[in-house]
């Protein structure tokens, strides 16, 4: 969330496009009904399925699944054919009037550079013109037909209400007034916010649904102001924190990123990471990259990483790939390459694509454990559960250990929520029966490898048995220890270059901010963006003050917000180029003169002067992307592209199958179906009764919403003859589930192109262990196919057959 | 039976009434001495509150615990109730049905609580002690990396990068316990290291 | 100490009168089906704060579970696809159902058993188990079908609008969960003025029938709902259009003075009431029989003491 939930409430218009979020988020929904109570705000809900969400919305538009794209794409047509855009913010603060180089196309639904074979781009045509000072050139009139603003406009001219009809099936005359709606909050003193979540991401081009919406967003001016933004409302309670802390592949804590073969040395590294700013006068924040990266390998490796080694650089592992991802590690665990496996509460049995597959590569693994409060699904995948899991236990040669963990019940620590908060919390009770906390059992596992290696030596010891582990307990590390390590702290005294008296950083203390790292290694940082959540004056996630001065929702001083405590990001472009806000009852910061004050913390230098700093100082251009330059895999603008498996061809280029440069492996793309033997849309999608495969194991939501079911029309259900409340068999390419069928009004056949599409909606929470009845999940069925950027499995669009069955017992 | 027992309880108590009559004529029916416990005691009157924050989606709810006992070293703590947390600015009190259930979770029957160990082949988790468990998950660690570790690539470059062996984090653990497996994950230069933030 | 006479309005089956004092401030929930999404964190709510157990059923081809009110679900959310033919829209239309505290209560004046069925002076309709006897006349003598009789323990089951929390100045779980806030609770005078601005908000958004449900004909209830067509409720999974008090439940009324004054004319007026009103509760003669041998066991008893 670039905003928070509480700042809904500041807005005029809500689109839920890619979400639902009166049913995945609640209470954070409520932020949108006051919206609704207090403003008159408005609410327009998009979705292949009249949801929740919409039963409360003032216009609900129906969509295919996967051609939101050309929705917005058609949504930024509209908004510059009726001069419907915020000249002023767009002009300044985004890169509408920079040039890019000769040689950038896009034709055939492909961009210049393509390389069918790698299914991958040379993106070295997606850049910027530069001048002689190395400063990107500029034509503020928007004339220029090789500015961003003209190769825009070409770009979306395609994408007319009647094309976005054809595609996406959602009728013009609705179409059209969404348009209206959205196109409205181009005037300063309107705003709309976006809420999406898994709906935009799991698609083969997740990351540009929601590109597509932020530059909607920029164009109407709605980016770094109340009641606007791009709110990404985030699925689990601390994915935000995971994601932050960079437990990926290729992250290191605060979006650092791990070293590729290539970065031979640190200074290699750093050379790609210097971030020169594009325009005279910029700041560009990520100038300061090596002060992060050197503390971080402080709190790593403590003592152990000095100048000489350069700070232990080489002990973090290269990678030679991408990224070693979810789908990426089960591929080569199906062939073989995988001995171990650790699953730290995470389902993968029914959370990743193609059970089948997983089923496959978790049985060939050496060993697998599995930490959970809960038992799961994938603790289990060796056990014979009938057509629930129907394998041989015999014939699986996996080592399988179950280790009981605490719940957040019982024990205390922060989380990150969707708008960035860390919220410190406290335990109610021990953990059941011998039951542990994470912490001690990575310790646990930490100290024992660190004995084994001392003892016996081994493969480069190093970096285990230098790992910097100063906890009072070093069997038992406390929440406290690692929560000031991610803050930070002086290593060794800094006294000031010009009177050595004065003392900067005192050693053994806690830092305030990020502003005092020091790439010398006399400041150690965990994660640099978490600077400020623990520093001397105590826990600044444990503050719990409800004053809100202003009544502007930000609640500074209810725990920490990450960076600075600042609660609304890019708040700079809420003010004009002068620094005054554009809507006054929606001051946020504002430039008085000699410094930026208001409700929030500026995201900016506080004594930046306003036309000399452009607001987005984490790019070098100091201005927001309408044109992503190379920085994105599969285009620097979205382009419509059909999910890898569809009913329909893509109208707009019909040789291209799903986006064209998303990863697939060979055996993937040949499990793919077609519509000839599987004719329906399927999606699949959470309910507000359940949260995941958990609340399956809680009575109550249990009781709520018992046993597995998939949705139709009442128009399938007559067509295929399958009854209310009876089973039906569904199956994809890769598998078959059986569920009841709920025949509903709120999912209706789409035409698109011409053809009838019917939706298929199903629902994934059932698994085989838990209080709830046994059933299936949609991953029986899904594609192993992610995201071009991401890697996120396809899970919202794929292709199923329906039909009626007796239920799995008889079938 | 109970059937029979509770009709005739019914006949009992409609006999009383009648045996009362002439109290009825007063005014009370007989009632007023079984209304005395009209309402329910109200159960949280003397636990003890924690503060917390639902484990669920990432609006991040506040929420409240309601412990057995006082904190006094005799007594054990037990959640025996959650409920919202009115000063928390997102959710003022309320809860989501899943929020509003979460005592079902913690005391879920399901609810992992002694180490498990499956062998090759076998058909059944049989438990074990601790100690087992972690020396032969660090054992079985220390074996593959020390014989899958890739110190240099084929370009001689240094990479100190162990693949044969995956970490997939969670998504609803504590930052402090994120950055504590960051650390132990990434010394023994693991890269098949995921969470859950796509699915 | 318990409850005292001053914090009743009505008690069952007795001829009791509330002693002359100032009435407590009634109470009101209003549940405003526009902002309502259907989520059932109330029934959540109410599950786990009265400490209830309901069985893990099947799906029936719907959203609504369990299926009906039960003696352990006492509230419910009922969903209805309604297409409009107005604005050809499609509207789901999710009510949440549970017992309304009327002012006038049917359960109350149908139940024979003294004190099993109370009203205190803030409005709440509350069962009070112990003198409950099972024979199920509220069930009947209430206009919205909504206590269950348990099959345990054979006694009778419905929402109590958390008295218990209510009597320490805590709003009902179910009014405190509510994520979208369309369940508030105050006083009833605070939740008839709420409703003003939530209709006036629906009116500027083209409902031009939204309104308040109030029913009169059971004297106004402590549970109201905002509708965004208060001119069908019946479109609200059969929300009751003009609710009253059935004739025969006026009548039994009546009977239960003389039952208390004469002990056999109550088994006469069990049977003839029964036969009326309880068509669903089947009562064997066997048990009619024996409820007239017990009346006279325990006359006599009665008249050894």
């Amino acid at each position: 969330m670039t905003n928070s939930w509480t700042d809904i409430k500041n807005t005029d218009l809500i689109i839920v496009m890619g979400g639902n979020a009166a049913e995945a988020h609640p209470c954070g929904f409520k932020w949108v009904t006051e919206a609704k109570a207090q403003r008159g705000a408005k609410l327009i809900v998009v979705d292949p399925r009249f949801t929740r969400t919409a039963s409360v919305a003032d216009f609900y538009a129906p969509i295919r699944q996967g051609t939101d794209i050309a929705f917005l794409l058609g949504v930024i047509r509209y908004c510059i054919e009726n001069d419907k855009i915020q000249h002023d913010y767009v002009r300044a603060f985004t890169n509408a009037p920079y040039l890019v180089k000769e040689g950038f196309s896009y034709q055939d639904g492909l961009f210049s550079g393509y390389d069918e074979a790698k299914r991958d781009y040379d993106r070295t045509s997606w850049e910027y013109e530069l001048g002689p000072e190395g400063y990107v050139q500029v034509d503020e009139t928007l004339q220029h037909p090789r500015s961003v603003y003209q190769l825009l406009k070409k770009h979306v001219a395609a994408y007319t209400p009647e094309m976005v009809e054809r595609i996406c099936g959602t009728p013009k005359d609705k179409y059209l007034a969404i348009c209206k709606m959205i196109a409205e909050c181009s005037a300063r003193d309107r705003t709309m916010t976006s809420m999406y979540a898994l709906g935009w991401t799991q698609h083969s081009k997740g990351s540009q649904n929601i590109r597509t919406m932020a530059m909607v967003q920029l164009l109407l001016g709605n980016i770094g102001v109340r009641g606007g933004g791009m709110n990404a409302l985030r699925g689990h309670s601390n994915i935000q924190g995971l994601t932050d802390i960079g437990l990926m592949s290729d992250l290191i804590p605060g979006y650092l990123t791990i070293p590729k073969d290539k970065e031979v040395d640190f200074e290699t590294y750093m050379s790609t990471r210097g971030f020169k700013p594009l325009r005279p006068n910029q700041m560009s924040y990520w100038q300061n990259y090596r002060k992060f990266m050197v503390s971080f390998l402080k709190s790593m490796w403590g003592p152990a990483a000095t100048a000489e080694n350069q700070f232990a650089y080489q002990w973090l592992p290269k990678l030679d790939v991408a990224g070693y991802d979810l789908l990426r590690i089960m591929d080569l665990m199906n062939q073989g390459k995988v001995n171990g496996y650790f699953c730290q509460g995470f389902n993968p049995l029914l959370s990743a694509p193609n059970r089948g597959k997983i089923t496959a590569s978790l049985s060939k693994l050496k060993f697998l454990v599995v930490m959970d409060p809960l038992q799961t699904e994938t603790a289990r995948f060796w056990k014979d559960e009938g057509v629930h899991n129907d394998v041989k236990p015999e014939s699986i040669q996996t080592e399988v250990f179950e280790l009981p963990t605490s719940c957040f019940a019982e024990d205390e620590g922060s989380l990150v929520n969707s708008g960035r908060w860390l919220q410190w919390h406290w335990a109610g009770q021990e953990p059941p029966g011998e039951a542990k906390a994470d912490t001690w059992i990575m310790a646990q596992l930490h100290m024992r490898l660190r004995e084994l290696y001392r003892k016996e030596g081994g493969a480069f010891p190093d970096p285990i048995v230098n790992l910097h582990w100063p906890y009072r307990d070093p069997l038992d590390p406390q929440p406290d220890e690692m929560a000031k390590e991610m803050n930070g702290y002086v290593v060794s005294t800094v006294t000031d270059p010009a009177d050595p008296s004065k003392v900067l950083l005192e050693k053994g203390k806690q830092i305030d901010t990020f502003g005092q790292l020091r790439d010398d290694g006399s400041t150690a940082c965990g994660c640099w963006i978490y600077s400020g959540s623990w520093t001397e004056r105590g826990n600044m996630m444990a503050r719990r003050d409800t004053s809100d001065p202003g009544n502007t929702g930000a609640y500074s001083n209810w725990a920490f917000s990450w960076p600075a405590n600042r609660r609304i990001l890019y708040n700079r472009a809420s003010a004009d180029l002068d620094g005054k806000a554009w809507d006054p009852k929606r001051k946020l910061i504002e430039w008085n003169g000699t410094a930026w004050t208001g409700y929030d913390v500026p995201d900016i230098a506080v004594n930046a002067k306003p036309r000399d700093v452009g607001p987005f100082i984490m790019n070098p251009e100091g201005s927001a992307r309408l044109f992503s330059r190379g920085l994105m895999r599969d285009g620097p603008f979205p382009a419509h592209y059909e999910p890898f498996e569809s009913p329909v061809a893509n109208v707009m280029a019909p040789k291209i199958r799903g986006n064209p440069a998303a990863r697939i492996f060979p055996a993937d793309l040949a499990a793919l179906g077609t519509s000839d033997k599987f004719p329906y849309a399927a999606t699949s999608y959470r309910l507000t009764e359940h949260f995941h495969y958990w609340t399956k194991h809680v009575w109550v939501n249990a009781v709520l919403q018992p046993e597995f079911f998939v949705e139709i029309s009442e128009q399938l259900a007559a067509e295929k003859n399958i009854q209310k409340g009876g089973w039906v068999k569904v199956s994809s390419n890769r598998g078959t589930v059986y569920a009841k069928a709920v025949v509903t009004k709120r999912i209706k056949p789409l035409i698109c192109d011409g053809k009838t599409v019917h939706v298929v909606g199903i629902p994934l929470h059932w698994g085989f262990t838990g209080a709830a009845r046994k059933g299936f999940g949609p991953n029986s069925l899904t594609p192993f196919v992610g995201d071009a950027n991401t890697d996120t499995p396809e899970f919202k669009a794929f292709l199923v057959n329906v039909e009626p069955s007796n239920g799995p017992a008889t079938s | 039976m109970l059937h029979e027992l509770s009709r005739r309880q019914f006949l009992k108590a409609a006999g009383a009434g009648v045996a009362g009559s002439a109290v009825a004529a007063l005014g009370f029916g007989g009632a007023e001495e079984a209304l005395a416990q009209a309402v329910r005691p109200f159960k949280l009157a003397r636990t003890t509150e924690t503060r917390n924050t639902c484990p669920y989606c990432s609006v991040a709810c506040g929420v409240i615990m309601y412990s057995l006992g006082d904190n006094s070293k005799n007594a054990h703590p037990a959640v025996i109730h959650i409920e919202g947390d009115p000063d928390h600015p997102t959710n003022r009190g309320t809860l989501c049905p899943k929020g509003s259930a979460l005592l079902d979770f913690v005391h879920s029957e399901t609810r992992t609580k002694v180490p498990q160990y499956r062998g090759p082949g076998e058909k059944a988790f049989r438990q074990i002690s601790w100690n087992e468990a972690l020396d032969r998950i660090a054992r079985l660690m220390k074996d593959d990396r020390d014989k899958n570790f890739i110190a240099k690539n084929q370009d001689g470059v240094t990479v100190n990068r162990w693949l044969t062996t995956g970490f997939l984090a969670a998504s609803a653990t504590t930052n402090e316990t994120a950055f504590l497996t960051y650390k132990v994950v990434r010394s023994l230069g693991v890269l098949a290291f995921d969470n859950q933030a796509r699915v | 100490m318990g409850l005292q006479s001053q914090d009743f309005a009505r008690i069952s089956a007795t001829n009791f009168r509330p002693p002359d004092v100032r009435h407590d401030f009634e109470v009101a929930k209003l549940i405003d089906v526009s902002k309502c999404i259907g989520c059932k964190a109330c029934q959540a709510a109410c599950l786990e704060w009265n400490n209830l157990r309901e069985e893990v059923g099947i799906n029936r081809g719907v959203y609504d579970n369990p299926h009906d009110l039960t003696p352990n679900s006492w509230t419910l959310m009922r969903f209805t696809e309604w297409e409009n033919p107005e604005s050809g829209n499609l509207e789901w239309l999710i009510r949440k159902d549970g017992c309304m505290h009327c002012a006038d209560p049917g359960c109350l004046k149908a139940c024979p058993s003294p004190g099993a069925i109370v009203q205190y002076n803030n409005g709440i309709v509350d069962f009070v188990s112990e003198n409950c006897i099972g024979c199920g006349y509220c069930v009947k003598g209430c206009p919205f079908n909504i206590p269950r009789i348990s099959q345990a323990d054979h006694k009778a089951y419905k929402c109590t609008l958390c008295s218990d929390r209510v009597s320490v100045g805590q709003a009902p779980a179910c009014a405190k969960a509510c994520p979208t806030g369309a369940i508030v609770f105050g006083t009833k005078q605070a939740m008839l003025d709420h409703a003003q601005g939530r209709i006036t908000d629906l009116k500027s958004r083209g409902f031009k029938n939204a309104g308040i449900y109030d029913p009169p004909g059971v004297g106004g209830t402590h549970v109201m709902y905002v509708l965004h067509h208060a001119d069908q409720p019946q479109l609200y999974a059969n929300l009751p259009n003009n609710p009253k008090i059935s004739q025969v439940v006026e009548l039994w009324k009546g009977l239960t003075k003389y039952a208390g004054m004469a002990a056999i004319g109550f088994a006469a007026a069990f049977a003839f009431v029964h036969g009326i009103v309880a068509r669903r509760n089947d009562v064997s003669r066997a048990e009619d029989r024996e409820a007239e041998h017990l009346i006279d066991e325990e006359a006599a008893r009665g008249r050894q003491a």
